[in-house]
């Protein structure tokens, strides 16, 4: 497409056929109060010196050498294959595959996508992807008041914060209360949620329990799916999808709509994202499904072929009644977790588990046997919890000096657990990262 | 095309049979040729309740997304469960096997103000 700048004359002649004398005149019915004002815009600059600010700005970044903070986010060793496979034009520039006749390739690794999810959670579809975990998360609990047209959801005080946050969001337009289900954060308590406390839930459209849950802990989701099913609601699983090499996938234990962010499989840690939101979800259910949809299907001719389906429930063609009218997906980002699970095989992800496992262990071990922490819960599992005094948050910050993260501040978000750092570690956490830690906690002792 | 005697309609291309207090409805025959091939239908639930007019279900066809405007109110005693995995139905038998949904009416009057078979036949010529 050739780029075609507008002249004086151009605009001129258009302002002329929409009858305003001048661009500002098109603003006009936007009330003086709500504009933005003058900018304070610096003056110009030439690239040597955009170059140069840009250089000092990034130059303010504080790179931690040694990193513990997972927190919803992890990292781990991605394949160079990954990013080879999503920088292909192909797929990198490629749009929404409207036209199966001209994006068989697109709508295949989607179709490839969707059944890699289905695989890992035991579930019988999954959606094309959508923005992350969060989002994902608010979708499930939406699509589980459309499937029992009932306007409450619950969600354990286990999920995620920031996914909460963002279910409460999406939950406020629409007029659907929230109801938190405590999770046991005291002393002594097991950091999770009680089975028997969803019992007295009254109408609500779901529960909502992540697995891990946000505090490292393991939930039991057997006994808390049967006590949501009880309450003839819709049990919404939100997992770690590396764990599920070890842990029991949601389809077995229960689960109607799983949701998860899929930034583990693949794509790396950055504020903002893009990362990927996986749902999965029940054939029965899949037309309160929100979101984009690949099937395989037969041509005219018998061949074997890649169609978005299902549309009817989507915003192009259902606007105002559609699932969702707030999501699409993350279609490179899918691809990352599509190459990235097949680069690493049922196996590899596997070991990446238990290797990830195996050092957050190793890291709680460490902390504890120098007695420069102890665990909040009972069996860490990942992240691991530790505790600390004097207060975590000063800690924190002294460590961040010395290029050390020692995980996430959980009083940010829990008043309750103050004193309390939530460290994460991954295959990528090497012997030295952590005797690094407690080197640094003994001297700051 | 002929519409049966026996039926009430609506402007929504519903149709409704009365049986005592209770009545059937479905879509009109008409309404069905409009929509084409018709490959799901969104059912309402046994013991919903209908508001004549107020939308009761989703019909879904290869060429359009239509919602069902329900004739008359009251509750629905039973559903056709047969239009699950034959919504075809829809297009092959629309005032028989394609009947959509069996409903207890709360207000017989409301019947005076749907079409008899000769005013539809002139609305939708």
């Amino acid at each position: 497409m050739t780029y075609s700048p507008h002249t004086d004359a151009d605009r001129a002649r258009m302002l002329d056929a929409v009858g305003v004398a001048s661009v500002e005149d098109l603003f006009a019915d936007i009330p003086a109060g709500v504009r933005a004002g003058a900018w304070a815009v610096p003056p110009p600059l030439v690239e040597q010196e955009v170059r140069a600010e840009l250089a000092r700005l990034a130059g303010r970044n504080r790179i931690a050498e040694v990193s513990f903070l997972g927190a919803g986010a992890y990292r781990h060793l991605i394949p160079s294959v990954v990013g080879e496979v999503i920088g292909r034009s192909e797929f990198a520039t490629s749009y929404t595959p409207y036209q199966p006749e001209v994006s068989q390739g697109t709508l295949q690794s989607i179709y490839e996508f969707q059944s890699l999810i289905c695989e890992l959670t035991d579930m019988e579809v999954a959606t094309a992807s959508h923005y992350d975990g969060a989002t994902a998360t608010a979708e499930a609990a939406m699509m589980a008041c459309r499937l029992t047209r009932r306007s409450r959801v619950a969600v354990s005080a286990g999920v995620n914060p920031d996914y909460r946050r963002v279910l409460e969001t999406y939950c406020a337009g629409p007029g659907i209360e929230v109801v938190i289900v405590p999770v046991d954060l005291a002393e002594g308590g097991d950091g999770t949620t009680d089975p028997a406390a969803v019992a007295d839930l009254q109408e609500v459209a779901c529960l909502i329990a992540a697995q891990p849950n946000y505090y490292g802990q393991l939930e039991p989701m057997r006994e808390l799916a049967d006590a949501t099913h009880a309450t003839g609601a819709q049990f919404v699983a939100v997992v770690e999808p590396t764990s599920l090499a070890l842990l029991e996938a949601p389809g077995t234990y229960g689960a109607d709509i799983v949701a998860a962010e899929g930034q583990p499989l693949g794509i790396p840690i950055n504020f903002g994202g893009p990362y990927v939101g996986l749902m999965a979800a029940r054939m029965a259910s899949v037309r309160q499904m929100p979101g984009r949809l690949v099937g395989a299907t037969r041509d005219a001719q018998g061949r074997k072929g890649y169609v978005l389906t299902l549309q009817a429930r989507e915003q192009h063609i259902r606007r105002e009644k559609a699932a969702s009218n707030i999501c699409t997906n993350q279609a490179l980002m899918a691809l990352a977790a599509t190459a990235y699970l097949i680069a690493v095989g049922p196996n590899g992800l596997r070991e990446v588990a238990e290797l990830s496992m195996t050092q957050a262990r190793q890291l709680a071990g460490a902390l504890e046997s120098a007695g420069l922490a102890e665990r909040r819960f009972g069996g860490a599992s990942r992240p691991a919890v530790a505790r600390r005094r004097p207060p975590a948050a000063r800690r924190h910050a002294t460590l961040a000096e010395r290029g050390i993260v020692a995980g996430h501040v959980l009083e940010r978000a829990e008043p309750m657990l103050r004193d309390t750092l939530l460290l994460a570690a991954t295959e990528l956490t090497t012997d030295d990262d952590i005797a690094c830690l407690v080197a640094a906690l003994e001297e700051t002792r | 095309m002929a519409y049966p005697d026996d039926l009430r309609y609506s402007k929504e291309h519903e149709w409704v049979r009365m049986d005592g207090s209770r009545a059937t409805i479905g879509i009109t025959g008409y309404a069905a040729d409009e929509l084409g091939d018709v490959v799901f239908v969104e059912l309402p639930e046994v013991g919903a309740t209908l508001t004549q007019f107020g939308t009761f279900g989703v019909v879904e066809s290869v060429k359009a997304v239509s919602d069902l405007y329900a004739p008359i109110s009251g509750e629905v005693v039973e559903v056709n469960e047969a239009l699950r995995d034959a919504p075809e139905l829809l297009n092959a038998d629309a005032y028989g096997e394609g009947w959509i949904a069996k409903v207890e009416l709360t207000d017989t009057d409301q019947l005076d103000g749907l079409m008899d078979a000769a005013a539809y036949a002139e609305a939708t010529a």
